[in-house]
């Protein structure tokens, strides 16, 4: 899901020129750095991990396509998985974010977001409830840090106030201790299913499960990603993983996809990348992302900022995050600004990309309420010269979840 | 590479009976031309690469920096008549991943802009030296050639980590 993250690198490089975009500066490795560069992967520096923009064998386009029509593997390592264990663990995990995990079913995951006194997004994760006294959470590469210190600092107030929570434990994986990879698009259940224990026409997403994957034990598979495509994230002991994606590479509908390819498909999928579209200035109801406060929490205000967004769902928000399209012109970029018809300044384009899919630009930015209804024309200011879009429903490229059909 | 590939092909299949060299977009990397007939492609340290025919030097970017930017799906060209200073953006290439401003190698006043690359833009990833050049200028100040590196510098450049 909406998880990695950033400023990213090769959209920010929007102002810069043709010799400052391809910065290379070393950063940590992932356990699949040798096999990206043996399978002709173009490493950059995202977030300070050394990772792939895209492999040899194929345009970022293409990568793009592919997926959309049949499966990729994302090598999705940076992350920061970490795993909470002890009685009062749910309890704990909510003073920190917005999701209600007390009414989540067992291995199951929710979309949700840490936040802080003012409301504002300090980053957007997975939080998986594996049981009431375990939980599995996938957040950020770029934050890291500042989520080790969110929920250890979170963990100890919680521990002064019940005493009884003294014995829950966090676990944070290093990136060369668990390797997280990505298989997303219309054909990564049955690559997977080929090569697991698991059944997976009972893993629904947002649903997670451990098993064998290419005889490699103890891996965690979540049926989610960051594409819109159906697809899973497979959380798999390092030493091993390389094994687990060769083998699901000997089925021809699977291919390697780096950070390109998974930048367009999360935009045309309306996914935010935190840093860009939100952070800690944007508060979930500026964002569009309501949905990620939960009913039962909107009660209870009992996570950072409770008052403020509770407050602000009630009586709206100033600003909201929109879908932006353009048919002509170039793409809006991160920074562009956006006018009303009229010529106005009213807001700015966070991310946006040409669309490979509907060979149009999408682009997600902030723009007041009262200008946010679909359909509403919009001028979209590029180096100089003024271009016309149009407030557009998100996802842009409907959505392809494995959803039980009731 | 120091000619026209458009003239260079019809003339040079005669010579090597091998055009390998002609269909890759990568013809710069494994071919070093000394015919002199046309002056050679000279290079910026931002990967532009002019050509200087007389007072009219063709401009376009390097392999390098089209396989670094990927497809590229739109190209703000500078129009005619537009006068430009020596490194004045100029223009914008825009690739799924990013969009990448155009810097002019050199001073002077555009003269052509290449329509066909405005409306088939994939001409900068297939034809980077040839069909995908991008404006022509009529230079005002030759002197400006000096700054600009021959073939081999600009290699000798590519391997540092200035360049990236």
């Amino acid at each position: 899901m909406a998880m990695y993250s950033t400023k990213f690198l090769l959209i920010q490089c929007a102002k810069n020129n043709l010799q400052r975009c391809f910065s290379s500066q070393k950063g940590q490795v992932t356990s699949l750095y040798e096999f990206h560069i043996k399978n002709g992967g173009k490493m950059v520096n995202f977030g300070g991990y050394q990772l792939p923009v895209q492999y040899s064998d194929q345009s970022i386009v293409n990568s793009h396509i592919f997926t959309r029509k049949n499966a990729s593997i994302f090598d999705v390592s940076h992350m920061l998985q970490t795993e909470i264990k002890g009685k009062h663990s749910i309890e704990y995990f909510e003073t920190l974010c917005t999701a209600d995990i007390k009414g989540l079913e067992e291995n199951s995951s929710v979309l949700t977001v840490f936040t802080n006194e003012n409301g504002g997004i300090l980053d957007d994760l997975i939080v998986t409830k594996i049981n009431e006294e375990f939980l599995y959470v996938v957040s950020n590469a770029a934050m890291k840090q500042q989520d080790q210190e969110i929920m250890s600092r979170g963990l100890n107030s919680f521990q002064k106030r019940v005493n009884s929570a003294s014995d829950i434990r966090i676990q944070f994986f290093h990136t060369l201790e668990r390797t997280l990879i990505a298989l997303q698009g219309p054909k990564a259940s049955t690559a997977l299913q080929s090569i697991t224990d698991l059944d997976l026409s009972k893993l629904y997403f947002m649903k997670t499960a451990v098993g064998s994957v290419a005889n490699v034990q103890n891996c965690r598979i979540s049926r989610c990603g960051y594409t819109g495509e159906d697809g899973f994230e497979i959380s798999i002991p390092a030493e091993r993983s390389e094994n687990v994606v060769q083998t699901l590479l000997e089925n021809s509908d699977v291919k390697l996809a780096g950070l390109g390819a998974r930048d367009s498909l999360r935009l045309e999928a309306g996914l935010c990348l935190y840093g860009s579209d939100i952070n800690g200035e944007t508060t979930p109801v500026d964002a569009a992302l309501t949905w990620l406060v939960a009913k039962k929490r909107r009660e209870t205000k009992d996570f950072p900022g409770a008052d403020k967004i509770v407050q602000q769902i009630k009586e709206g928000s100033k600003i909201k995050r929109v879908g932006i399209t353009s048919s002509t012109g170039p793409p809006p970029r991160h920074g562009t600004i956006i006018l009303s018809e009229d010529g106005q300044e009213i807001g700015e384009i966070t991310s946006g990309c040409p669309s490979p899919t509907l060979e149009i630009n999408v682009a997600m930015g902030y723009v007041p309420a009262k200008s946010s209804k679909v359909g509403t024309k919009v001028g979209l200011k590029i180096r100089g010269k003024q271009y016309n879009g149009i407030i557009t429903k998100m996802p842009f490229v409907k959505s392809n979840y494995y959803n039980k059909v009731n | 590479m120091a000619v026209v590939p458009r003239i260079w092909c019809s003339f040079s299949k005669g010579v090597f009976h091998n055009n390998q060299f002609f269909t890759k977009s990568s013809n710069l990397k494994s071919f070093h031309t000394s015919l002199s007939v046309f002056s050679e492609k000279l290079f910026t340290a931002k990967h532009e690469w002019v050509q200087v025919d007389g007072k009219i030097g063709t401009v376009g970017i390097s392999d390098y920096a089209q396989e670094a930017l990927g497809d590229v799906v739109y190209a703000q060209l500078p129009d005619v008549g537009t006068v430009v200073k020596q490194k004045d953006e100029c223009g914008a290439l825009e690739s799924v991943k990013a969009a990448s401003e155009i810097y002019s190698p050199l001073s002077g006043k555009v003269v052509e802009k290449n329509v066909a690359v405005e409306e088939t833009p994939s001409l900068i990833n297939s034809s980077c030296y040839d069909k995908g050049w991008l404006f022509k200028l009529e230079l005002t100040n030759e002197t400006e050639l000096s700054e600009l590196m021959k073939e081999d510098k600009y290699k000798e450049f590519l391997k540092t980590e200035e360049s990236h």
